[in-house]
């Protein structure tokens, strides 16, 4: 009846991450809100692509070898005319490093809500993929309010993790915006459930930050990686 | 073992015959010490003993080994208190008498290195062939109070009752057998796992989900070996009874450096912490708490939602209550109905609270108490009452009776009032609470300083807990709600 001494995955140092638009597009297919957001290779193609989202925009340089982008400069937010989003796209192109890769510009709009939580996956060592959920965005950290769950997830632990945040008075009306989409936010969880439960490479999802837009959780950031084939 | 069945957990619990294996006569040694728990505590089967020399032990005439016992005894468990070289002759001559449960005092398995790993698992080895449970090795013993069964070699042997007790550690059993014995809130079965070499304390819960005898679990657990299996154990357990767990130490695995800040919130407790929510486990975070928790189990009804009234015969401690219940995100001070304020008002003079917490404000004569706290129990908007207050009169009766003045001046007809009043009020909330089927909680902390006190007696004697002080009493309730929201969210009964 003993077990053995580890069932669970082995964790690997060796890990490839997923661009942001690469894992945006994981998980807006298994049901994350994403903000609609158009690729551009150059600085007209970004103008072109702010015209057809509305103003004002965010830019953000975007390669399958940059993961923390805010921490380099390389996101230009707010942008509010055509002149600001060339300037900030030939900026951006021009920030690139060799070592980044096949480079591109992300242009989405400029979701506003006083509301940042995050979520995501991560695999435990013992239990396995958990799931996460979090008051804060980049403060997440230091507020500290975070639930974990682990995979897979029903619909009913997704409701009882929201539930079991302590900060519940964010989740309400607050400040003029409506209340937490309860549902919205539970569906974003099972999301991350169901993806983890399918794709057995998935080391960790983080969708930081998810902001509170009209009630509904937009995945402004993501980031997945993946356990690269030789190390499981 | 897969092949594990619950006639080998009775084999091991209800026995209908014990040997005691390396019996000794020094009164130091655990072969000694088993001997004589199991026979003073009166356990109901045969016992018998081995000893290499032969010789009568405390009235038990030895057989020099198990191939000598009478054949025509029915022997169902062997303690094994002989060293670890010896003991692979004595599982199989066991198994040839019939022998299903061994449970292994002995050192020298898993916890001395790899040798001792190495025995361990050539033992485990050796009694899954024979068809044997084994228990520990390297435990304290095993107490089954329906059995009168006290085999391990410390003490206390506990008062009966409904907590069936399994723990990585000898030393929680005893601590949890301890509180047992100090509030009567008793035990049915008790397990040291010691080294979990072949049964493990989620397969010690997993027998006691299904036992008559035990109707709640209360665990210790340090290392966890494969967290995913732990946690559809649990689940598997929670479904049937509530389980109090409490974890020692960080689990195993640690955490890493994380690029993700998913990874970096990751912490181990949270995560342990996490999984206890999700699979319905009542995690306890102290030994007190743990216990208290199991025995609420074991003694109240599941709240129906979280509306609590507090009920108190002084101010102070129903706002100290009523900050604790704030405090929390499940339980729910009750608002105060319309129609029950009323119906207190025809019972006490106005100067009573008229809210929640109910404070009498002394306003109560001789059957205030038991009829305002049926009224509260009784309403609908009610889910669970607090009760405070208790041992007040019997406390001046105490003082009365040492006194000086003792019986004359009418003390002796007044201390018997006091007395007799407040036996009546743990009478009422353990009649009220079974007539309306909601958890009726007494504190006061004369739980502790004066436990053979009318008071705490009184409670004890209608087999209910007497906690220590109403906030232990808020932490308690609050693992009872949230183990009755679990179960309702997931619609089991």
């Amino acid at each position: 009846m003993r077990t053995p001494e580890r069932a669970g995955s082995v964790r690997s140092s060796v890990v490839a991450t997923l661009s942001e638009t690469e894992s945006k597009r994981l998980v807006a297919a298994h049901g994350v809100l994403v903000p609609d957001e158009r690729v551009a290779a150059t600085a007209l193609e970004a103008v072109a692509a702010a015209d057809a989202i509305g103003y004002p925009v965010v830019a953000k340089l975007c390669g399958p070898a940059i993961a923390h982008k805010t921490e380099r400069g390389l996101v230009r937010l707010n942008l509010r005319t055509s002149h600001d989003v060339e300037t900030a796209a030939t900026d951006l192109l021009y920030a690139a490093r060799p070592e980044d890769g096949d480079v591109t510009i992300l242009i989405a709009p400029m979701l506003a809500g006083l509301r940042e939580l995050i979520a995501g996956v991560h695999t435990d060592a013992q239990f396995g993929p958990c799931v996460m959920l979090g008051v804060g965005g980049v403060l997440a950290e230091a507020i500290a309010d975070v639930v974990f769950r682990l995979v897979p997830l029903t619909e009913i632990d997704a409701v009882e993790m929201i539930d079991a945040l302590d900060s519940q008075l964010l989740l309400g009306e607050f400040r003029g915006e409506p209340a937490v989409d309860r549902s919205a936010l539970a569906a974003t969880l099972l999301a991350l459930s169901a993806l983890a439960e399918t794709d057995k490479s998935i080391r960790s999802i983080d969708l930081n930050p998810l902001i509170v837009v009209d009630g509904k959780p937009f995945a402004v950031d993501a980031l997945v990686e993946l356990a690269s084939a030789e190390t499981t | 073992m897969n092949s594990l069945t619950a006639e080998h957990f009775r084999a091991l619990f209800d026995p209908r015959g014990v040997v005691v294996a390396g019996a000794s006569t020094h009164p130091g040694k655990f072969g000694f010490v088993a001997l004589h728990n199991i026979i003073s505590q009166g356990y109901r089967g045969t016992i018998c003993a081995t000893n290499r020399d032969g010789g009568s032990i405390l009235g038990i005439e030895t057989a020099r080994d198990i191939e000598s016992l009478p054949s025509d005894v029915p022997l169902d468990l062997v303690f094994v208190c002989t060293p670890a070289a010896a003991n692979p002759d004595l599982l199989r001559a066991c198994a040839k008498r019939g022998i299903r449960a061994a449970f292994i005092t002995s050192a020298g398995y898993g916890e001395a290195g790899p040798e001792g790993r190495n025995a361990e698992s050539d033992l485990v080895a050796l009694a899954e062939n024979l068809g044997i449970l084994l228990a520990g090795p390297n435990g304290q013993g095993v107490v089954s109070t329906p059995s009168s069964l006290c085999a391990q070699i410390v003490a206390p042997y506990p008062p009966a009752g409904h907590i069936g007790v399994a723990s990585q550690s000898g030393n929680f059993v005893s601590s949890f057998l301890n509180y047992a014995s100090h509030s009567g809130i008793g035990i049915s079965r008790a397990v040291s796992a010691g080294n979990a070499a072949m049964v493990t304390v989620p397969d010690f819960l997993d027998f006691y989900a299904d036992d008559p005898e035990t109707s709640v679990g209360l665990a210790y657990v340090e290392s966890i070996a494969d967290g995913r299996e732990f946690a559809n154990r649990v689940q598997a357990i929670t479904e049937r009874m509530p389980l109090v767990l409490l974890k020692g130490g960080a689990t195993a695995g640690g955490q890493l450096a994380a690029a993700s800040h998913t990874g970096a919130l990751a912490t181990d407790d949270r995560i342990f912490d996490g999984m206890c929510a999700q699979m319905g486990v009542a995690r306890a975070l102290n030994v007190e708490e743990a216990f208290e928790a199991a025995a609420s189990f074991a003694t109240q009804p599941l709240p129906k939602g979280p509306n609590v009234a507090v009920m108190t015969t002084a101010g102070g401690w129903g706002v100290v209550t009523a900050d604790a219940i704030n405090s929390r995100r499940d339980l729910r001070l009750a608002p105060m109905p319309d129609d029950l304020k009323a119906a207190i008002d025809t019972k006490l003079p106005p100067r009573w609270s008229r809210n929640n917490p109910i404070d009498l404000a002394g306003g109560e004569t001789r059957d205030t108490i038991p009829e305002v706290m049926e009224m509260i129990a009784q309403h609908d908007d009610i889910d669970a009452l607090i009760y405070l207050g208790l041992g007040i009169q019997s406390n001046q009766a105490t003082l009365m009776r040492s006194g000086p003045f003792y019986p004359d001046n009418g003390l002796e007809r007044i201390v018997a009032y006091h007395e007799r009043q407040d036996e009546r009020f743990a009478q009422a909330a353990d009649e009220i609470s079974i007539s309306t089927g909601k958890p009726i909680l007494t504190a006061t902390e004369l739980a502790v300083t004066e436990p053979g006190g009318v008071g705490p007696s009184a409670v004890r004697a209608t087999g209910r807990f007497c906690y220590a002080s109403s906030n232990r009493a808020v932490t308690a309730l609050g693992h009872l709600y949230q183990y009755a929201r679990w179960r309702r969210n997931r619609g089991l009964s």
